[in-house]
């Protein structure tokens, strides 16, 4: 495997009425070509600004921090997303290197043009191909994601089709410019769970015929388990823990893993209790000092929690928390 | 001898014209099609299918928030015993003491220009429930405590607050008026896992302390096996399986049900590509299929499910179910 991205120090601010936001704060990782990472974390936790800072698609008001690096490594070399300032130069990235599946298909399509117009449009922006070639182009990823008579929808409009059969265009059009990132936001969490099956399993055989990475944002832990290599655990704009997928599932080291776990209802323990995590996620304009999690955690081990932000710690070869638990320095205090 | 239902809905079927042809008979869209279903007091119900199966409509139905078009819902709480089909003006605003519904989105379901305090009060002001402004505000203090909302705060509005809080307004809302029937529809479907758990028990909470009975409808299988004691699975209008939550969980009958529950993400990495996988989508309820509606995606479909149309048969005690192969497919 072949590194394709590298995220160092992301941080990022929004400028608003009511002051300073801090949104993304001090986040790193990486990604393999082929790799999937689920990025995980509660509305609010910043996994949605995050995955869009990767194409610096962000609102006017957003500030980046000095530090922040973000490396994508193309066949051409490597590109530094930062330094991207217009339109023209983020062409390379957006919709080019990276592509972005919504998580409402209803609202990512434009109503009044057709599914296939909106196909062929990207193509021929980031392709060389004619319009003719980027038609069959499109009618045959259309295909290729289980859509039938792919001719017949390429001329129909979003409203014509059904969510699920949405988010298979949606994604259709995302893959078509072989992108070597995808950025899945939330694409099942519209739809029925037997739909939800069938998209996933779509996206499996896809990356593993197309060897593209992708970041997987979502809330749900269960999807998580089936489709990541990785994991990523978000709250309040930080990562709190990051590892193997069954690492993190089987033996979640940070508090905030751990109570989402014991708040998730499953089917293997129906009578277990739900245990809910105290309180409430702080407004982003109170966040808390120390360690963001501190106001919430069930197993604070002393002031220091309050006062300084916890380093990542390592838990495991490939699983680290940043949480004052594991600090060995600390517990002498 | 099981307790007389509170809620009972006999061969229930709610159509909705649609704007059709100048030719011929308006066609109409069978929402819910000859539902028959008891809901005990002090039941926590469960209604699951996916998104058009009908379930809110049935849901609605049972509040008389939907029109009736064959059938009948009855009510008898002890108190007073109501045919929802034929019901008068005096009686239905009675009614709507006695049932309420909690809504999906708490975002939407509060007014922004309201505070905390006039949403809860709503109710009692609308149906004239309280005689005075002193004997309404301890109404709503002693239903906002009930749902743990914090008093002081009754005077702010409803930005303020965030969902999981939000969500408890709404269920504060709807308890003022001292009802007997909750219908809970998708109310935890919004939330975070970290909030849904603490509303979850908090629903849970007072259904025991003030003797409700809930229909909860959801599309989540883990959540209403947690929470609900009984389980009735929709489809294209129709119910095909009914159960208690435990039976319907061990011993799932019908294809429809079990592919519902295999699809359900396993929390265990290892555990992949186990899941029997439906094919293709729920079909239009405006042109549904001919015999069983869920011929189309079953992987178990003879001839006979293409023609003729399962009734709901016992497959033990308290568990129906509407297929023609159940009993052979039972192992």
């Amino acid at each position: 495997m072949s590194r394709l991205i590298d995220v160092e120090n992301l941080t990022l601010q929004f400028d608003t009425d009511e002051g300073r936001i801090t949104a993304v704060d001090n986040v790193s990782f990486s990604l393999e070509a082929g790799e999937v990472m689920g990025l995980v974390g509660e509305s609010g936790s910043g996994k949605s600004v995050t995955a869009k800072s990767l194409m610096k698609l962000n609102p006017r008001n957003a500030v980046y921090g000095p530090d922040t690096k973000i490396t994508l490594h193309l066949d051409d070399g490597p590109v530094d997303v930062m330094s991207l300032q217009n339109d023209r130069e983020m062409k390379v990235v957006r919709g080019g290197a990276i592509s972005l599946i919504f998580q409402e298909p209803m609202a990512s399509f434009a109503p009044a043009i057709s599914i296939g117009d909106q196909m062929v449009e990207q193509l021929l922006i980031h392709t060389s191909f004619s319009k003719t070639q980027a038609k069959e182009l499109s009618i045959e990823m259309l295909d290729r994601v289980g859509i039938s008579d792919p001719r017949t929808r390429f001329g129909q409009y979003a409203f014509e089709l059904s969510g699920g059969m949405r988010q298979r265009a949606m994604i259709a059009m995302a893959l078509s410019t072989k992108p070597k990132l995808l950025i899945a936001d939330e694409p099942t969490t519209a739809l029925d769970v037997t739909i939800q099956a069938q998209v996933i399993d779509l996206m499996k055989d896809l990356v593993s015929e197309f060897g593209m990475g992708i970041i997987f944002i979502t809330h749900d832990l269960g999807v998580i388990a089936q489709t990541a290599d990785k994991v990523a655990v978000m709250y309040l704009g930080r990562l709190v823990e990051q590892g193997t997928v069954r690492d993190v599932i089987r033996r979640p080291a940070h508090p905030y893993t751990r109570g989402l776990l014991a708040a998730l209802p499953t089917l293997d323990d129906i009578d277990a209790p739900l245990t809910p995590i105290p309180g409430d996620i702080p407004s982003p304009l109170e966040r808390p000092p120390g360690c963001v999690y501190n106001t919430r955690c069930q197993e604070v081990v002393g002031p220091r929690c309050a006062l300084q932000v916890p380093e990542f710690f390592q838990v495991d070869a490939d699983h680290s928390a940043a949480c004052h638990i594991y600090d060995p320095e600390g517990s002498k205090a | 001898m099981s307790p007389k239902p509170l809620v009972t809905a006999q061969n229930l079927s709610v159509h909705y014209a649609l704007r059709g042809g100048l030719i011929g008979p308006a066609p109409f869209v069978r929402a819910v099609e000859d539902v028959s279903l008891e809901i005990a007091p002090g039941s926590f119900f469960g209604l699951v299918g996916e998104s058009g199966s009908g379930k809110t409509t049935l849901g609605r139905a049972m509040l008389r928030a939907a029109p009736i078009s064959k059938g009948d819902v009855l009510f008898d709480d002890g108190e007073v015993a109501y045919s929802l089909k034929n019901l008068g003006k005096k009686d239905l605003k009675d009614y709507r003491k006695r049932a309420q519904l909690i809504f999906q989105d708490p975002y939407a379901a509060l007014s922004p220009r309201m505070t905390v305090r006039d949403i809860i009060a709503e109710p009692l002001d609308v149906m004239g429930l309280t005689n005075s402004r002193a004997e309404t505000d301890d109404r709503v203090r002693e239903i906002a405590a009930k749902c743990r909302l914090n008093v002081e705060h009754l005077r702010r509005f409803p930005h303020a607050f965030s969902g999981g809080q939000r969500q408890r307004i709404s269920i504060a809302r709807a308890l003022v008026s001292g009802p007997k029937f909750i219908v809970a529809d998708e109310s935890v479907a919004a939330l975070d896992v970290s909030i849904q758990a603490d509303v979850l028990n908090l629903l849970k909470a007072i259904q025991k302390e003030m003797g409700l009975t809930f229909l909860f409808i959801s599309h989540d299988l883990s959540v209403v096996a947690h929470v609900c004691d009984h389980v009735a699975v929709m489809y294209l209008g129709r119910l095909v399986e009914t159960a208690p939550t435990r039976t319907l969980f061990d011993r799932p009958r019908h294809p429809y049900t079990r592919a519902l529950l295999s699809a359900i993400p396993s929390l265990d990495p290892d555990d992949r590509g186990k899941a029997q996988k439906l094919e293709g989508e729920i079909p239009s309820p405006t042109n549904p299929p001919p015999g069983c509606k869920f011929q189309t995606r079953c992987p178990h479909a003879i001839d006979r499910c293409r023609v003729e149309e399962p009734a709901l048969e016992s497959a033990g005690t308290e568990h129906n179910v509407a297929c023609h192969r159940w009993q052979e497919l039972a192992d």
